[in-house]
């Protein structure tokens, strides 16, 4: 099955991927792939954007219309093609510094806008790519290159962020529930209208390393150990959350029009 | 049928990017280029297109650039400050070879400076603003119906070669008011549109040529031909690759893209220059100080003529040397401290004296002005 999804969505001669060893990066694209394969896609219809850092390159490897961009500037870049070819399924990957730091203010302008991007968020918790630098999504009280006395910024809740700037669907899951994070990107696709995953993923060379989390494996039984259902997380009081995290489907809104389709409004509205 | 109609510049560049095929305009607004972005607000629904007032100016050229990839023709407008935003975006342009039109209406820097006044201060920017080595177009209107005829051009230019040009207008010539005569419909007006590949998508090469003119085919994204974009050094499959070989083949090619075809890209305007003594080099609104200078200097029995650069980007080094072969004297007359004066007294290597009158006081000069300059530099003087 696995086998099958590499020959048929990654491009041939790209492989060996540029990730570390243990890194959650590839487990995510292989999420990402079984959703647009279970969407029943064809691969001239998709486009992935994305930035730059570790998870950007993964536009590189997948056999779609692809973009490496700039730091930060994927979803903008994204926009454009979506406004230029909406029936294009536009994805977009960007890692946490990525589009929370340096794309911050895309990531909130996308959201308000609704338009039909479907942004998968690699959170490693890290600046992996420069060597372990903290990003808006670091956990407060981490260590990292930059912060060797430990982290004092509160990180975002980058689901919630975006929930607030008008993103009509929220979702999140880790690279230890895989079958879920497929799940909620096949979702986020389907969903026409600005669309946000964030997958939790472990670095355990940058950040695992600086903050012992341990090996791989145990960084998968943190996310394990720290991650709670939706469904379960609402009946939970505040004492009971302390240091967890709730993943599956977040927030779903139907009631919002999609860009594009206001847009075509407008056009109607101009040539009447 | 023709209308005749009283235009502002920038009114003009966006009748010519209608005209041109522009059908996407992702922008923010900012004076002294404001117009523009209103302007394309308003035309673009009219012919089915789109426009977008970005986040920020970096989404405006980054939204654009994506426009592009999808296989239509996209602009941006903007000034000053937001030129400079523009910047790391533009390399991105230049490295991926997105075509694109940028307009830069420049006003008093650095920083805000004055943004309702008149300034050039971007030539060296326009040419050098991003970072690395990079080879860019740049053409500079100096009239209202030029603005509609340079925005044309700039959209062919950058369609056929595969690259950012840009239009560098001055506050002079965008808030410039003057009649301009524009067909009742633009359908007559040929639209130059980028090559797209015609062969079956598995021999597909984003960056490869293979008619010799070293601009490859590009095509849109979701027309059947997956290809891959990055700003990383890369090969003709556009895939990284950052060998010294593949370096050196890439910035080799993206130059002689565009040196190789100067004579199709590199434009200048005469104004009564065959029998004059002293060339005014002048470019954009400073070239409409010169027209009357020239005028003037000629009642007087003064024989000056003007050399006007309308492509500013690449240089017109031939056309520069060629004028230094018969010419007494150049004067450069440009609204800064002085920037392309450089390139002049480069091209012209000491054979004749090349004099600047740079002017850098918030205002234009007046044709007495530069007449007055024109005359210390027929004495002899060594201008200012």
């Amino acid at each position: 099955m696995k086998e099958a999804l590499v020959e048929k969505y990654f491009r041939p001669g790209r492989l060996p991927h540029i990730w570390c060893p243990g890194c959650g990066n590839g487990i995510v694209t292989a999420a990402m792939v079984q959703a647009i394969d279970r969407e029943g896609l064809a691969k001239d219809d998709v486009a992935l954007i994305s930035g730059i850092g570790c998870s950007s390159r993964v536009s590189g490897y997948l056999d779609f219309n692809t973009a490496n961009t700039v730091h930060g500037r994927a979803l903008a870049i994204a926009t454009g093609l979506k406004m230029a070819r909406p029936s294009l399924t536009v994805l977009v990957a960007s890692g946490d510094g990525d589009c929370s730091a340096i794309g911050g203010n895309h990531l909130i302008h996308a959201a308000r806008r609704n338009i039909d991007l479907t942004l998968i968020v690699f959170n490693n918790n890290i600046y992996g790519m420069t060597g372990g630098q903290y990003s808006p999504l670091t956990p407060q009280g981490s260590r990292a290159t930059t912060a060797p006395y430990q982290t004092i910024e509160p990180a975002f809740d980058i689901t919630a962020l975006a929930r607030a700037a008008g993103a009509t669907f929220t979702a999140r899951a880790t690279t230890y529930h895989t079958p879920l994070l497929t799940d909620l990107i096949a979702k986020a696709i389907r969903h026409k209208g600005f669309s946000i995953v964030e997958a939790v993923t472990a670095c355990p060379t940058n950040y695992g390393r600086q903050n012992k989390m341990g090996n791989p494996g145990q960084m998968m039984e943190w996310q394990k150990d720290h991650a709670v259902m939706k469904a379960k997380w609402d009946t939970m009081t505040e004492d009971e959350r302390a240091g967890k995290f709730p993943i599956g489907l977040l927030s779903e809104r139907t009631d919002a029009v999609e860009y594009t389709a206001a847009y075509d409004e407008i056009i109607r509205r101009a040539q009447a | 049928m023709a209308r005749v109609l009283l235009m502002q510049g920038n009114q003009a560049v966006v009748e010519g990017a209608i005209a041109a095929g522009v059908r996407f305009y992702g922008g923010y607004p900012i004076t002294p280029s404001t117009e523009i972005a209103e302007g394309m607000a308003k035309r673009l629904p009219q012919v089915g297109g789109k426009f977008m007032q970005t986040e920020d100016e970096i989404a405006g050229i980054a939204a654009v650039t994506g426009a592009s990839l999808g296989g239509v023709i996209a602009m941006t407008a903007t000034s000053g400050p937001g030129f400079s935003l523009k910047q790391e975006m533009l390399g991105f342009a230049c490295s991926a070879e997105i075509p694109c039109l940028v307009v830069d209406v420049q006003r008093v820097g650095p920083s805000t400076g004055q943004p309702t006044s008149p300034s050039q201060g971007d030539v060296m920017q326009t040419r050098w603003g991003t970072h690395g080595d990079h080879w860019i177009i740049a053409l500079s209107p100096a009239s209202v119906p030029e603005c509609f005829d340079l925005t044309r051009r700039a959209v062919a230019l950058s369609e056929t070669y595969r690259c950012p040009v840009i239009l560098l207008m001055d506050e002079v010539v965008g808030h410039l008011r003057e009649r301009i005569d524009l067909p009742d419909n633009y359908d007559d007006l040929p639209v130059v549109r980028r090559k797209v590949p015609a062969g079956a998508p598995e021999d597909y090469l984003a960056y490869q040529a293979k008619d010799g003119s070293l601009v490859a085919p590009m095509a849109p994204f979701g027309s059947g031909y997956r290809w891959h974009v990055t700003g990383l050094v890369h090969d003709e499959t556009g895939f990284p690759k950052g060998t010294p070989a593949a370096t050196v083949a890439q910035q080799d090619r993206l130059r002689k893209k565009l040196t190789d075809h100067l004579d199709d890209i590199v434009t200048v305007e005469e104004y009564r220059l065959d029998d004059a003594e002293l060339a005014i080099v002048a470019f954009g609104g400073a070239a409409r100080t010169a027209y009357d200078a020239i005028d003037l200097a000629r009642a007087k029995g003064i024989r000056a003529g003007l050399f006007r650069p309308v492509t500013i980007w690449p240089f017109a080094e031939k056309e520069i040397r060629a004028l230094a072969a018969k010419v007494r004297g150049i004067l450069v007359h440009e609204l800064n401290c002085g920037q392309y004066v450089r390139e002049v007294e480069r091209a012209v290597q000491g054979r004749v004296p090349v004099l600047a009158y740079s002017k850098y006081d918030n205002e234009s000069a007046t044709p007495e002005d530069l007449l007055a300059e024109i005359e210390n530099a027929m004495k002899g003087g060594a201008g200012k």
